[in-house]
């Protein structure tokens, strides 16, 4: 391995590199061009529609449960197995379609070329590949809708046996469609994320060292690895599953008397499923949750316009809390029963992991810390998340024990602990980065009273929603049902005034969700009539907003590569003529116009 | 400096100035993409031993009989990963013919793998061994599947590379795809061995 990074023999200048502009597949047509392309910008825009569409039906799916549980009885139309098809549906939706594809497809194809300075993702056509298996899946998904039984509704982890058992909606088809459209979505997130992983290892232009990363690539890279390795468990469980629903084998499926009549399965494992799913299923929180800690870094530092407190530090947490994400997982399975020893094993690692996390939430608080801090719409997601963040990870320490979690497990606090950390701060983190970049991919400004106004009523609408969960969960209200005896369609154990708060939260949900429409706007009509942003309207150092042009051209940076000569974090640095010195700015050059 | 060194400079100390070689590993691009993608692979094949071995824990596992052929089927894999790697080593000195009946050799032993494991397959039905009598045949078939599709999206780098040895007058041009064909059976061939070995000794 000859991996060089030198600081201390490093040299003052070097002529930028005239690099292989001409490698590059130039599209002849406007297919090859906007369908049908290779430029990672372009596939990235792809995803990130493909997912916000399939988000958005997962959004109103939520809206339709919440006006179940809120006011029992009065939506005639959603049944009981309509109730859990959308609980289903809405989970795998919002967890793999929308914020996997849209944090390393979405962000990852558009920020790690221009980020490191390379021009494309190293093998271009496999990403384009990538991205048309990835739409594969979601309409696979989708066809669930459509065929006989509708989507499945054995809750988005998929537990066997009942998943596949007559009684359980989408047994027959639906549930097959879920799982063939999962297999094809780890096929096609292999392909990109091979791409991303190697472009960052082996594309990234000269003086771009490894900790002179953006800590948003740090971010996007260490989740990609995560993904890569931890997707192959929920390949191994889909096919396993598919072949016990259709073969009759019993890989999971346990000896079981169903409706009266004996099946065929005899003596598989349901518990060995929830091992492979959960292998994979924890690492997905940290594969969402990564790309939002490197972009939060990164809004932070800008718009305080300060160096990001403790770099090295930043890098390193995001790598052990990748390395620690693979042996937690059971901690998703204290329910299910297990030795003591490994509960208190999966407790330790559990507890020890917010360690790394809480040396990132200091980081963030003391790179605030005596900044110039401006309240601009990123800044106030940024902020928005670290408060979010912090609430979600607390709550993760009552439940990471077992004591607590067997208790709490089935409840409504489960329900608002992980939307506060594996929803809610991760959707403020793609809002904060959809504001920070948008200027960059379409040349114009977002609104920014819209933004705003956005901002304010989706942060304390999340807040209306999720807070009381924790006080109906500790209540003991059970999650998952539809209804139950009782006119409050509340078990009877459960005071009248639980109902009350239901349907506050179910009237906050309504409203987050109807403020989605002035962000789609704002993005739709800033296309045309947003202020026109030039090619670095917030002072960034990194690489993307130093391109010649605004958006960037296929091939990112016209004849030269730039050269990097400094980290991403040289913030109102003494005595330089601008608050910012961009990473492509040579030693000594810094009291120049930066710009 | 190496990797780990590499990860402990302070950005923000370091001198200001540009590195000149900053770009990652000195294999090649496509070399370092198959070594990415092996490891991934074997995480896949790690997680159904995996699995295979908790699944054996349970009392209706009977462990189904590894049918001779298998035997015969292993030797054909091996000859079909060094006739691959002769035609990357006949690449590397520039022998064409060398090259071409190393492709030839190594593709058609793969061919053969792929009947000998059907044939496998066919012995143990006519057996009664089917899919899902026991969770030990279910892995079994599901193993060798899993195996022999990876092994055909080898044959499809396999084609390309006849192809550009077809095409090419200049062989240096094929050495790369070559040297990753044969790395790609080698990994195979090892897998292979696992699995043969995991069904032989259980």
């Amino acid at each position: 391995m000859a991996i060089t990074d030198v600081a201390h023999d490093a040299v003052d200048y070097v002529r930028p590199a005239e690099v292989a502009e001409e490698e590059l597949y130039h599209p002849k047509t406007w297919l090859g061009k906007y369908v049908f392309s290779q430029d990672a910008k372009i596939i990235a825009l792809q995803y990130s529609m493909t997912a916000m569409a399939v988000g958005l039906i997962a959004l109103v799916l939520s809206v339709l449960m919440r006006l179940q549980l809120g006011f029992p009885g009065v939506f005639s139309f959603i049944t009981p197995d309509a109730y859990i098809q959308f609980v289903t549906m809405h989970g795998m939706i919002m967890v793999i379609y929308l914020l996997t594809a849209l944090f390393l497809g979405g962000f990852g194809n558009y920020l790690i070329p221009l980020m490191v300075g390379a021009r494309d993702m190293v093998f271009p056509y496999v990403n384009m590949i990538s991205y048309w298996i990835y739409l594969f899946a979601v309409i696979l998904l989708l066809a669930s809708f459509f065929v006989p039984g509708g989507p499945t509704g054995a809750g988005w982890t998929l537990y066997p046996p009942q998943t596949i058992l007559p009684g359980t909606p989408g047994a027959d088809w639906g549930i097959l469609l879920m799982l063939v459209s999962l297999a094809f979505f780890v096929i096609g997130f292999t392909m990109g994320g091979l791409n991303y992983v190697v472009t960052v290892l082996q594309a990234r232009t000269r003086g771009m060292t490894l900790m002179r990363m953006p800590l948003t690539v740090w971010g996007i890279f260490t989740a990609t690895v995560l993904a890569l390795f931890a997707f192959p468990a929920l390949f191994v469980a889909a096919i396993m599953m598919t072949l016990d629903s259709v073969i009759g084998t019993s890989f999971f499926m346990p000896a079981i008397v169903s409706m009266g009549q004996t099946l065929d399965y005899s003596g598989g494992s349901p518990v060995l499923f929830q091992h492979l799913f959960w292998f994979f299923g924890h690492p997905e929180v940290y594969i969402v949750a990564l790309p939002a800690f490197g972009i939060i870094s990164e809004l932070i530092s800008v718009h305080a316009r300060k160096n990001i407190f403790g770099y090295r530090l930043m890098v390193w947490a995001i790598v052990v809390i990748g390395g620690l994400s693979f042996i937690v997982w059971a901690h998703h399975m204290y329910v299910s029963g297990m030795n003591p020893y490994f509960g208190f094993f999966f407790a330790t690692t559990t507890l020890i992991i917010a360690v790394p996390t809480a040396i990132k939430v200091y980081n963030w608080v003391l790179t605030l810390w005596r900044g110039n801090i401006k309240l601009t719409v990123p800044m106030l997601f940024a902020i928005g998340f670290v408060f979010t963040f912090i609430n979600g990870g607390l709550t993760g320490i009552f439940l990471g024990n077992v004591i607590v979690d067997v208790p709490l497990s089935d409840t409504y606090f489960v329900v608002a602990h992980f939307h506060m950390v594996m929803a809610v701060s991760p959707v403020l983190a793609v809002f904060g980065a959809v504001y920070h970049w948008y200027p960059k991919i379409t040349g114009r400004m977002l609104h920014e009273g819209m933004g705003k106004f956005h901002f304010w009523v989706t942060f304390v609408g999340l807040y209306c929603i999720y807070y009381p969960m924790h006080y109906l969960g500790i209540m003991g209200v059970p999650r998952r049902y539809y209804a139950n005896e009782g006119s409050t369609g509340l078990p009877d154990w459960i005071p009248e005034s639980a109902q009350v708060l239901n349907a506050g939260i179910s009237i906050a949900a309504i409203v987050v969700a109807s403020v989605q429409l002035v962000f789609l706007y704002n993005l739709a009509v800033s296309t045309t009539r947003g202020k026109r942003a030039g090619d670095n309207p917030w002072g960034a150092t990194t690489l993307e907003w130093q391109t010649s042009t605004t958006p960037p051209t296929h091939g990112n940076f016209g004849k030269e590569l730039p050269s990097v000569y400094r980290w991403a974090y040289d913030y109102s640095v003494p005595g330089a003529k601008d608050d910012f010195i961009p990473q492509n700015v040579p030693a000594g050059q810094e009291t120049g116009d930066a710009r | 400096m190496n990797f780990r060194d590499q990860l402990s400079v302070k950005p923000w100390v370091a001198q200001r100035g540009l590195v000149p070689s900053s770009r990652g590993f000195s294999a090649a691009t496509p070399k370092v993409t198959l070594g990415v993608f092996l490891c991934i692979a074997s995480v896949l094949f790690g997680l159904f031993i995996a699995a295979y071995f908790i699944r054996m824990g349970y009392a209706d596992w009977q462990s189904i009989p590894v049918p001779a052929l298998l035997w015969l089927n292993t030797v054909i894999l091996i000859a079909s990963s060094i006739a691959l790697q002769w035609a990357s080593v006949s690449a590397r000195r520039e022998n064409p013919e060398g090259v071409k009946l190393g492709l030839y050799v190594g593709g058609g032993c793969t061919l053969v793998f792929f009947v000998g494991q059907w044939l496998a397959w066919q012995q143990l039905q006519e057996l009664g061994y089917f899919v899902y009598s026991n969770p030990s045949n279910g892995f079994f078939y599901m193993l060798t599947t899993v195996h022999a599709l990876h092994l055909f999206g080898g044959l499809v780098a396999w084609v390309r590379a006849t192809s550009r040895v077809h095409r090419s007058k200049e062989i240096a041009l094929s050495r790369m795809i070559l040297e990753l064909c044969a790395i790609y059976w080698h990994f195979l061939l090892l897998v292979w061995l696992v699995l043969f070995g995991l069904l032989l000794a259980t």
